[in-house]
């Protein structure tokens, strides 16, 4: 069903009855200590590369994700996915090594949001049961996007860190008594002309506005109707930004948080917070979740956020276009 | 929704910016103490080599710290260093050393030829070509400049 031009509505709910994630070890020290599913021993985790490094940490929280549902390969429909890294490599890699289909997505750090909605339409058609995957890992990321790993730089200010880290989620129609996708909206792409590499917040602030502005606006909800709005990987100098641009449209969110901000301590110098694919899935499978089953939390609208670039677009004098989807989450109370 | 040039205001006004009486001092000192360093080099060279050249014991002193800088990138210590000081640390000859020895080591899983060879210069190639072209430059004023 549609509610207004953009909000989906899903005739029959997806649930999420298994998730798996991993992290690194300077992850695994941050604010969600209590709530680490896997960590890495160090960044390589045995691999001979970083690259391989994150390929394993998917192929581990897939099959983990198996083994929890107690199911076969043969039962999953698909792999949906995608990471940072240049035509999605980690995530192919990973998904060479299971015997289901697959599905690559790029939409950076959104890409969470993304394969959610994927999965959530697919399941609304033949498919009974997806996996939702994305990571990401610092040294790939850093070494792409930024500088060798060794190099003698100072981070800006207005930087964030890459979180190493990864999250899948299975998503089946069956009914079970577990979180599920109620409701959806599919971002566009917002360029208010920044060309700032370095300050992701400012780039993606915008397009977390639309998004969220978008939903209040034609589903006739407030903030209140939720426990947590949560954004992907605003930082919090984005968060403060989208504050500040909410405010601006007469919408007060003080339940507003951010999987870049809830990731990292404030002790740790992870400058304004986390970033990446990794980021969103991370928080939301190792953290979120277990909110969702504790009962802490029934409802929320979790909004992933990405930047569109390239390590070259900013270099040829392109703004960065970003883009944020929001799912909306809930649990039958 | 706010355009696009209101945004840009707001964002130049409202980004942290560097803490310049934090990071100056910093990269003073540890620039400072580096340039100590190969100070003391200079004195050590030449007082073991006292038949030795000014200009020959300079270029000794070059090649030590560039091997240093080389060693702590190596030794995955210099990039730490970098972070707290900054300008400091990436002036001097060391960090000059770091800014090659970093993307060899960073690329070498490509391979010898494709990796460390091919992007050993990825970060330090402008300050060569900018430092050879002006040098060229220079020579050439210079030259000209001798003949009248």
């Amino acid at each position: 069903m549609r509610i207004g031009k953009y909000i989906y509505e899903l005739d029959n709910k997806i649930y999420m009855p298994y998730v798996s994630s991993i992290c690194g070890t300077y992850e695994a020290a941050g604010n969600l200590r209590e709530f680490v599913d896997n960590v890495m021993e160090d960044d390589l985790w045995g691999c001979m590369t970083h690259e391989m490094a994150e390929i394993k940490m998917q192929k581990h929280i897939i099959s983990q994700c198996l083994e929890r549902a107690k199911i076969g390969e043969s039962e999953v429909d698909c792999i949906i996915g995608g990471d940072l890294i240049n035509q999605i490599v980690p995530t192919s890699y990973s998904a060479r090594e299971f015997e289901i289909p697959f599905l690559g997505l790029y939409n950076a750090c959104s890409t969470f949001g993304e394969a959610m909605i994927v999965g959530a339409n697919m399941l609304s058609n033949h498919q009974n049961r997806v996996i939702c995957v994305t990571s990401s890992h610092y040294a790939t990321a850093e070494r792409q996007y930024r500088f060798p790993l060794e190099l003698g730089t100072q981070p800006t200010p207005s930087m964030q860190w890459t979180v190493t880290g990864a999250g899948c989620v299975l998503l089946d129609k069956n009914p079970s008594n577990s979180p599920y996708i109620a409701r959806y909206v599919i971002g566009r792409i917002v360029d208010l002309q920044c060309s700032d590499a370095n300050n992701m917040g400012a780039v993606m602030a915008p397009a977390a506005f639309d998004t969220i502005y978008k939903y209040f606006k034609e589903s006739g909800e407030s903030p209140d109707d939720f426990d947590m709005i949560l954004t992907g990987d605003l930082g919090r100098f984005g968060m403060d930004t989208l504050h500040y641009l909410l405010l601006q449209a007469d919408i007060d969110v003080p339940n507003l948080n951010d999987c870049g901000c809830l990731v990292y301590s404030k002790e740790q110098k992870a400058v304004q917070g986390g970033s990446g694919a990794g980021c969103s899935s991370l928080v939301f499978c190792e953290y979120i979740y277990k909110l969702f089953e504790s009962g802490d939390i029934k409802r929320i609208l979790f909004v992933p956020t990405g930047a569109l670039l390239s390590k070259d677009s900013p270099l040829q004098g392109e703004s960065i276009p970003a883009i944020a989807h929001a799912v909306v989450i809930e649990k039958q109370r | 929704m706010i355009n696009s040039k209101e945004y840009a205001e707001y964002v130049s006004t409202h980004t942290q910016k560097s803490c310049e009486w934090k990071t100056l001092p910093i990269a003073f000192v540890v620039g400072g103490l580096i340039c100590c360093i190969g100070q003391a080099f200079a004195d050590l060279y030449t007082y073991l080599l006292p038949t030795w050249e000014k200009a020959d014991i300079g270029a000794l002193v070059s090649m030590t710290m560039i091997f240093l800088g080389g060693f702590f990138t190596g030794l995955g210590l210099y990039d730490k260093l970098g972070a707290v000081a900054g300008a400091g640390s990436i002036i001097p000859i060391t960090g000059f050393a770091n800014s090659i020895v970093s993307p060899a080591m960073e690329f070498r899983k490509e391979g010898i030829i494709f990796g460390t060879m091919a992007k050993m210069f990825v970060v330090a190639g402008p300050i060569i070509v900018s430092g050879v072209t002006s040098s060229a430059i220079v020579g050439i004023v210079y030259y000209i400049v001798g003949k009248v």
